[in-house]
């Protein structure tokens, strides 16, 4: 099987799988014990928390340790507007192509009376400094703008962002979910004041993600109980998947350079491949775009027989069809792109590791061509676009 | 536990009478590409059997399977017999479909359903 489906999921690297099986056979106490062995797991979260800090240039003290991306959104989401609401200001920025984890969060506060301003993201998917500093009124509390998409793969001008945020001393959170280990991130220069990431997004386990919180940043808890993180998270910490994680995120870090090098060619070698498809069409900006991603839409064809179809050649992908997400609606990443639904139903995503070899990047442009032309074969949309019955839209 | 039967699979893998009729007695398009499936339906109809019938089908793959197997269970078949065809039967034919895409197998219905009635339509013209 070629695995391109990275933006979903990652396979834990040799390095994360040891130091959470030996974690978790060896270092079970508990981090609040005071006895050595429980100050031994203490050691490890730590060791952890300095790593993870590293990562992305933050501090220890500035981490805090999740289930994942979406409670990192959450807390950080969530705990701007409630600090807004304490100071009378119930406007937030954000863009229409966000996570759900930051959408539905903000739908929640919709209804709770804060006001929400979704910025465009045009065409190539990318939202600029200007138009956030155009969007800040003098009750907005929060902007929340990932760092790269996880559909497209589109990086933001995040610093930038953080800069004119700074400027009118506006709190700055990024869902970098898709962005830490894959590039460079440093919340120091980046103007980062809170920031999400999760573990299996970098070769690290399931389960675990952390936030980071600018000191001086109010933070407030989505989970009450005991005191660990500071009092911000409640709840005995995953130690082992902590700590894997770390392991994941410290290696990735590291070798950033290497995968660019790797995956870039790669990767526009598979964009060029597929761009010879007739009405097909690169969603996202070829440019500011993370190694990893390659997004199309092709006319004519639907995204979850295209997705089975690569499934059945040995390629696993994944598409924003409608059919696809159990809704009748397609990807709202490729509707606030501009794509109107009948493309954005034809919708493929293929998002590569560090693994793949230049023959596979071969086998998928090969096999891509080979489904979109069998399933253009025989759907009445495609032998109206060509009779000219309809018009082309790609 | 794979997303869909073996007989999904199997139809929308090897889908049956795909194609057009040139000479058709009756067509049928339903759906739209909005919402992601569009199926046609071609009927040809000799003494009102159905000799011979085809689709192409825009959708996800229980569409197409839903499609192919709609096509199946009504060929050779008396008209009378084919406007009873229910989107259950196709569901059931095809060991079922999950609960988000029973919407296939009614599309497979109502284009049958549209192919015969531009069938009668037509032959009131004649």
């Amino acid at each position: 099987m070629i695995y391109a489906d990275n933006a979903a999921t990652t396979k834990m690297s040799d390095a994360a799988v040891k130091t959470l099986t030996s974690l978790l056979a060896d270092t079970y106490g508990n981090p609040s014990s005071l006895y050595e062995f429980g100050q031994k797991a203490k050691e490890v979260l730590e060791q952890a928390r300095r790593d993870v800090a590293d990562a992305i240039g933050a501090q220890p003290n500035e981490i805090i340790f999740t289930s994942g991306g979406s409670e990192a959104d959450n807390q950080a989401i969530l705990s701007a507007a409630k600090l807004g609401e304490i100071k009378g200001k119930k406007h937030i920025i954000s863009t229409a192509f966000e996570h759900h984890a930051v959408l539905h969060t903000l739908n929640k506060l919709k209804k709770e009376g804060f006001e929400v301003t979704l910025l465009d993201v045009h065409e190539n998917g990318l939202v600029s400094a200007e138009q956030v500093e155009e969007a800040i009124r003098e009750d907005t509390c929060l902007v929340t703008i990932m760092y790269a998409n996880n559909e497209i793969g589109t990086i933001q001008p995040i610093r930038e962002i953080g800069e004119v945020c700074r400027k009118h001393n506006v709190t700055f959170h990024t869902d970098a979910v898709q962005a830490v280990g894959h590039i460079k991130v440093n919340v120091v220069d980046d103007n980062i004041d809170m920031l999400s990431a999760s573990g299996h997004k970098f070769h690290g386990p399931k389960g675990v993600g952390f936030l980071y919180v600018k000191k001086g940043v109010r933070i407030f808890n989505l989970i009450e109980g005991g005191a660990q993180e500071k009092g911000r998270r409640a709840g005995t910490e995953n130690v082992p998947g902590i700590a894997s994680m770390a392991t994941a995120l410290k290696d990735a870090v590291a070798n950033l350079d290497g995968y660019k090098a790797k995956l870039l060619p790669l990767r526009d070698k598979i964009i060029n491949g597929i761009s010879e498809i007739p009405h097909s069409a690169l969603n996202g900006d070829a440019v500011s775009r993370v190694p990893s991603n390659i997004n199309f839409c092709f006319e004519g064809i639907e995204g979850e027989s295209l997705l089975l179809l690569l499934d059945d050649k040995g390629i696993a992908a994944s598409s924003g069809s409608a059919c696809t997400s159990g809704s009748l609606d397609p990807s709202h990443v490729l509707l606030a792109i501009g794509r109107v639904h009948d493309v954005a139903h034809g919708s493929l995503r293929l998002s590569i590791g560090e693994d793949i070899t230049d023959e596979d990047a071969d086998y998928i442009i090969k096999s891509v061509k080979e489904v979109v032309e069998y399933l253009r074969g025989f759907s009445p949309v495609w032998r109206d676009l060509v009779a000219g019955k309809k018009d082309f839209i790609l | 536990m794979a997303l869909y039967s073996e007989k999904v699979m199997d139809h929308f893998r090897n889908p049956r009478n795909v194609g057009i009729i040139e000479d058709a007695d009756g067509v049928g398009e339903v759906g739209n590409a909005k919402c992601g499936d569009i199926m046609k339906m071609y009927l040809k109809i000799e003494d009102d059997i159905i000799k011979d019938v085809k689709f192409e089908t825009f959708g996800c793959g229980s569409a197409i399977a839903s499609s192919s197997m709609a096509t199946e269970l009504i060929k050779g078949k008396p008209v009378s017999e084919a406007r009873q065809l229910t989107n259950k039967a196709v569901a059931e034919a095809l060991d079922g479909l999950p609960d988000y895409k029973m919407h296939c197998s009614v599309l497979a219905q109502e284009a049958i359903e549209s192919a015969l009635q531009d069938y009668e339509s037509k032959k009131e013209q004649k």
